[in-house]
């Protein structure tokens, strides 16, 4: 049990009439890459939400490590040490590529009640943020603002922001949308690296990815899973070749 | 360009006691210190608005309650400037930060009418406190008393004394958008759900900004209620938080100086407009239209050529 | 006798209200399918009741000159639309402030010079003028009523429009969900000006029916406005239905409150006490509302779907 770093148990999410979530369990391991697949709609978003504490389920556990973490909202998660990105990608596109990791430096750096002291010359902030964009490949992009990154390099900044709060555990949701192939192929190999730091949880359509980084996938429709296990047994899994991957396969 | 801007401003408002006593028209002190104190009042107001994207249309609440502050205090018998300034900031801190508990639950045109509602309530509270003046307001006989440590008095002392107030108001707000608290009260602005998921409580952050803001407003208040030598209901109208707001949003909210420039703006030229006719309104409503048609980011944006900084939604 | 006089502040308070929902329901809808901050909204209910008394000094009618007020209100709204409001749609709301203040200082002035500084009056005419007795004893002005029914009848009008054709379906299709109208090929900019030349025209009717009521002046229009604004923030942004609840709620809440709150509190306290605070509890007691419901509802009571 105790390798079991997130588990969510009986989720359910309720949005009018419809079941965006129902009766979702899902269990992260530590080391493991756990991909979350399905068609749009299927609720894997919202159930990325709820496990990021932005949206509360009407029913169901969410544990982090052993703690219950159902009742605390996202930066209380956040500061356990869960992470997270965004499918839309979501940098701070006026601040430069380093001002982005410096604040999610800062965000695991004590409290910001700090009102004097110049942020962009703060070293405790610009160090961690320098070493981690050296890391991802950014480091000459470092002083440009966000917004005239191209939409790859702003993918990879998202996920170095996720990383710079030295998350134990990192849902991403799409870290690849949008991406060409070669971006797709670099950001792969970028999250292969991150298996010995923490285990993440990804929701992704790009197959290729899933397949390529997957240690077990757990498949979503309509807002209920209908299987969990390794690529290979999803992969020979009939309902679920019937109701996903088949269609997928045939187009 | 905004240094130089920032600069060319403060030089003029420096020089002001001295044209005023060499063309003997002490008038000006009047007009440029009340130029100065709404420029603190603004600044307050942009801190949390520029930097922190809470609008507020309630701002005059503080300048309100800091010169009520002031009034009722000196009408009590308490003219120490040491003890009326204090309760002034301090309630306004404390109003903020109780109604920011409240305010800070909503966001965009909500956020702007709840904060209205707050000024709304403490506009009729003082409009019926019939021992303190109620709609007529409350003249207060003393200034504030620095126990001769300033004599308010004295135009010019009272002048620097604002001016003095209004660089330190500028340096604070300087200093605070750059540090760590800066930075999440910006970060906040542009994407508040990032924020939180990078692990920063942004609320708490918010609140703090509010009741700064909140302080900042109050000591303008005080000022306010000092040059007057009163203070009434019409101080905290919803006109003149919208005044105040239009200060702020004619200036510029790009830089800190933008809403010093913007005051200036604003009182200077409906106040030679007045002179010129008194239908000075016809005049002056065109032109902020035109401002805004023409001049996004505000005379800070339209001076340095920039053009208005735009968040993504 | 108290029942009588409830019965009284009740047709008063509703005739509050129906004229806030006139205000509300063109405010509402721009703001919640144009995103647009329209502070000059009470300029319009102000340049409504200007042009009825200016066209009753003309025609000798009131009927006439409320006509002519009318169309002559719908031109106006058109024209600041066409003119400045059209270009706002797409800057942030604080740009919209800032030009719709600058809207207001403009009319109010304007109105001043057109009407001259006195208050102007609209004079009943006869028919309008009496008194109905609707229960034994308790006369009730002819006219109040007759504010009640048109306020009612336009309120159902707007509904049947709303819910029961194409323009409206767009509408409310707008107020919940903006990009959708033109991925369904409306001409977005026409249905806007059209929505606009709507509040325009409303904001004008309740100008012209408050005008025998108060005093015709400049700047007569931004108290109602912020109240406007009190009561499509309580209702949802965007929801007509809301507006029609929220301002029946104001109406009532405020009328009542200003009639019997110093007399409810006297009930608990010493009555000098309740004299004293009443009033000003009764004139904060809207806003209380209204900081209630956003703290309970962040949204409104009605907040479209879809948002």
């Amino acid at each position: 049990m105790s390798d079991i770093l997130l588990r969510a148990e009986g989720i359910t999410k309720r949005y009018g009439g419809i079941l965006a979530c129902d009766n979702v369990g899902i269990e992260l391991r530590a080391g493991e890459t756990h991909a979350v697949i399905g068609p749009n709609g299927a609720g894997k978003t919202t159930l990325l939400a709820q496990l990021a504490g932005e949206i509360a389920p009407d029913s169901g556990r969410i544990h982090l490590g052993a703690r219950d973490v159902t009742d605390l909202r996202a930066p209380e998660r956040a500061a356990l040490g869960l992470g997270r990105s965004f499918q839309i990608t979501s940098v701070f596109r006026e601040f430069t590529t380093r001002q982005n990791v410096a604040l999610a430096v800062q965000a695991h750096d004590g409290h910001s009640f700090r009102f004097w002291r110049k942020a962009r010359t703060d070293a405790a902030l610009i160090e961690p943020a320098r070493a981690m964009l050296d890391r991802l490949g950014l480091g000459d992009r470092a002083g440009v603002p966000a917004a005239l990154l191209s939409h790859g390099e702003q993918r990879q900044l998202e996920l170095a922001m996720a990383l710079a709060t030295k998350p134990r555990v990192l849902l991403l949701d799409e870290p690849m949308a949008g991406m060409g192939a070669a971006d797709s192929e670099r950001m792969t190999q970028l999250l292969s690296a991150l298996k010995s730091e923490a285990a993440l949880l990804l929701v992704e359509h790009d197959m290729d990815a899933v397949f390529a980084l997957a240690d077990r996938i757990t498949v979503m429709t309509y807002g209920r899973v209908i299987a969990t296990g390794t690529p290979a047994e999803i992969r020979a899994n009939q309902v679920v070749r019937d109701a996903y991957l088949g269609a997928d396969e045939a187009a | 360009m905004e240094r130089i801007v920032t600069i060319a401003v403060l030089i003029a408002l420096a020089a002001v006691p001295l044209l005023a006593s060499v063309f003997d028209a002490p008038f000006y002190l009047d007009l440029f210190g009340r130029v100065m104190i709404y420029a603190i009042a603004a600044i307050s107001l942009n801190l949390i608005m520029g930097y922190g994207g809470m609008v507020s249309f309630g701002h005059a609440a503080f300048l309100g309650l800091g010169g009520y502050a002031v009034g009722i205090l000196a009408k009590e018998g308490i003219d120490s400037g040491f003890v009326q300034w204090p309760l002034a900031i301090g309630s306004c801190a404390l109003f903020a930060l109780l109604t920011g508990l409240v305010v800070l639950r909503t966001s965009g045109a909500y956020f702007i009418m709840i904060t209205l509602a707050f000024a709304q309530m403490l506009f009729f509270l003082f409009t019926s406190l019939a021992e303190y003046g109620g709609d007529d307001g409350l003249t207060i006989w003393t200034r504030s008393d620095f126990a001769g440590l300033i004599d308010l008095n004295d135009g010019a002392s009272f002048y620097y004394l604002i001016f003095a107030l209004l660089l330190a108001c500028l340096g604070i707000s300087a200093r605070l958008i750059d540090s760590r608290f800066g930075m999440v009260l910006r970060g906040a602005k542009a994407n508040e759900r990032r924020m939180q998921a990078i692990g920063f409580p942004t609320f708490r952050y918010k609140l703090a900004a509010y009741t700064i803001s909140g302080a900042m407003c109050g000591l303008a208040g005080a000022l306010l209620a000092n040059q007057a030598e009163f203070v009434g209901p019409s101080v905290l109208h919803w006109s003149r938080s919208g005044e105040i707001l239009v200060m702020v949003v004619l200036g510029g909210m790009g830089g800190v100086a933008g809403p010093v420039l913007g005051a200036a703006t604003y009182l200077l030229l409906s106040y030679f407009l007045a002179d010129l006719t008194k239908h000075w309104a016809i005049i002056m409503g065109p032109l902020l239209i035109l401002v805004v048609l023409f001049a996004r980011g505000g005379l800070l944006g339209l001076l340095s050529g920039r053009r208005a900084k735009t968040d993504a939604p | 006798m108290t029942a009588l006089l409830l019965i009284e502040q009740t047709l008063n308070g509703l005739q509050l209200g129906v004229m806030l929902f006139l205000m509300s329901a063109g405010l509402t809808l721009v703001f919640g399918i144009m995103n647009l901050i329209n502070l000059a909204h009470g300029s319009l209910f102000m340049v409504g009741a200007y042009c009825a008394a200016l066209f009753l000094e003309w025609t000798g009618s009131f009927v006439l000159a409320a006509l002519l007020a009318l169309p002559a209100t719908l031109l106006v709204g058109l024209i600041i639309e066409i003119v400045v409001l059209r270009t706002l749609y797409e800057r942030d709301h604080l740009d919209q402030v800032l030009a719709t203040s600058g809207l207001i200082l403009f009319f109010n002035e304007a109105l001043h010079l057109v009407g001259g500084a006195e208050a102007l009056y609209l004079d009943l005419p006869p028919f309008l003028k009496g008194q109905v007795k609707i229960i034994p004893g308790s006369p009730y002005p002819l006219y109040r009523l007759v504010v009640i029914a048109v306020g009612l009848a336009v309120a159902l009008g707007l509904y049947l429009l709303v819910t029961r054709t194409r323009t409206g379906m767009l509408i409310r299709a707008g107020a919940s969900n903006r990009t959708m109208l033109s991925a369904l090929g409306v001409n977005v900019r026409l249905l806007f000006t059209a929505v606009f030349g709507l509040g325009a025209m409303l904001a004008g009717l309740g100008g012209v029916m408050a005008g025998p009521i108060v005093s015709v002046q400049s700047g007569m229009g931004e108290n109602v406005l912020i109240l406007a604004f009190v009561v499509i923030v309580i209702g949802g942004i965007g929801s007509i239905r809301g507006a029609f609840i929220a301002a029946l709620l104001i109406g009532l809440i405020d009328t009542m409150g200003r009639a019997f709150m110093a007399d409810l509190m006297g009930l608990v306290m010493s009555h000098t006490a309740a004299q004293t605070a009443g009033p000003t509890i009764a004139s904060m007691l809207i806003y209380l509302l209204m900081a209630g419901v956003l703290f309970f509802r962040p949204q409104g009571l009605f907040p479209p779907r879809g948002r």
